[in-house]
């Protein structure tokens, strides 16, 4: 079973990856690609904490991730990546292909960034890092919870 | 003592607002609780917002679900404070008693609020 879905949510781990899309999807796994969690247990423990106890949840840096893709890619459980944000998935992407499809879910307000969607908020870098990752063959749509419409990139711009 | 002891009350979309505005209205008692929504907030705004509405403590942090974004900013602003318990499960029993009970440590605020919020809970 691959990888299922491949997130963009500086959320993280919270409901709407736990229980919108993890019950739909029968997760049996998480893998949580960043470097600053990875070097963290105390944030690990806090992330556990938000997933139950049949959920497995892996912790990686974004080389550890890349080296750890096959275990995930050939786990007979359906899997969830996340990223907290564009440029870690773009790694992740460069350093572990294939990457078929990514998922931006949660996007929020900061200093530079302009509404795309109510939930994603993108600096015109940004949306170029995103168009870059579609050039290189991963379909990017945006998308809160499976029961929504997936949007497509270009209707980000 | 903490006669200050302020509760701030964080969920996610609109509900911590509604609950403070029902608590206020069932008790008369205003100024106390503290509305945070994660709505629109990445963690670091939720920890801004989280941290604005603690001011300078003592506090007691009441949060609607046992895990997710708001929950971890409440833990993440218990690690670095003290006198700031967290109490998950947010209902109105809890937060009805809790501005009444204000006199205890913050800790001891927290114990009661969560006791009392629990027996509320029942089946007929």
């Amino acid at each position: 079973m691959p990888l299922v879905l491949h997130r963009i949510d500086d959320r993280l781990i919270h409901g709407q990856v736990v229980i919108g899309w993890g019950r739909p999807l029968d997760v049996g796994f998480i893998a949580l690609v960043d470097d600053q969690v990875a070097s963290s247990d105390w944030e690990q423990d806090l992330y556990r904490m938000g997933v139950p106890p049949e959920v497995e949840v892996f912790f990686a840096s974004v080389v550890e991730a890349a080296r750890l893709a096959p275990q995930w890619r050939s786990d007979p459980r359906p899997g969830i990546l996340l990223t907290a944000d564009i440029p870690t998935m773009a790694a992740f992407r460069q350093k572990a292909p294939p990457v078929e499809e990514v998922n931006v879910g949660g996007l929020h307000h900061k200093p530079g960034r302009s509404l795309r969607l109510p939930y994603v908020y993108l600096t015109d870098d940004e949306f170029k890092s995103l168009q870059a990752l579609e050039a290189s063959g991963t379909r990017v749509t945006a998308q809160d919870l499976p029961t929504t419409a997936a949007v497509p990139l270009e209707a980000l711009k | 003592m903490s006669e200050g002891l302020r509760g701030v009350v964080v969920s996610h979309g609109g509900l911590a607002a509604a609950m403070v505005q029902a608590v206020e209205q069932i008790s008369g008692v205003t100024g106390v609780l503290f509305p945070v929504s994660n709505m629109g907030c990445d963690p670091e705004a939720i920890e801004r917002r989280l941290a604005e509405a603690i001011g300078q403590g003592p506090a007691v942090v009441f949060v609607d679900l046992p895990s997710g974004s708001c929950f971890f900013a409440a833990m993440r602003a218990n690690k670095t404070q003290t006198e700031l318990p967290v109490v998950t499960g947010v209902n109105l029993p809890m937060l009805v008693d809790f501005v009444f009970h204000r006199g205890a440590t913050a800790e001891e605020a927290a114990r009661r609020a969560a006791a009392k919020g629990g027996e509320a809970i029942r089946t007929r």
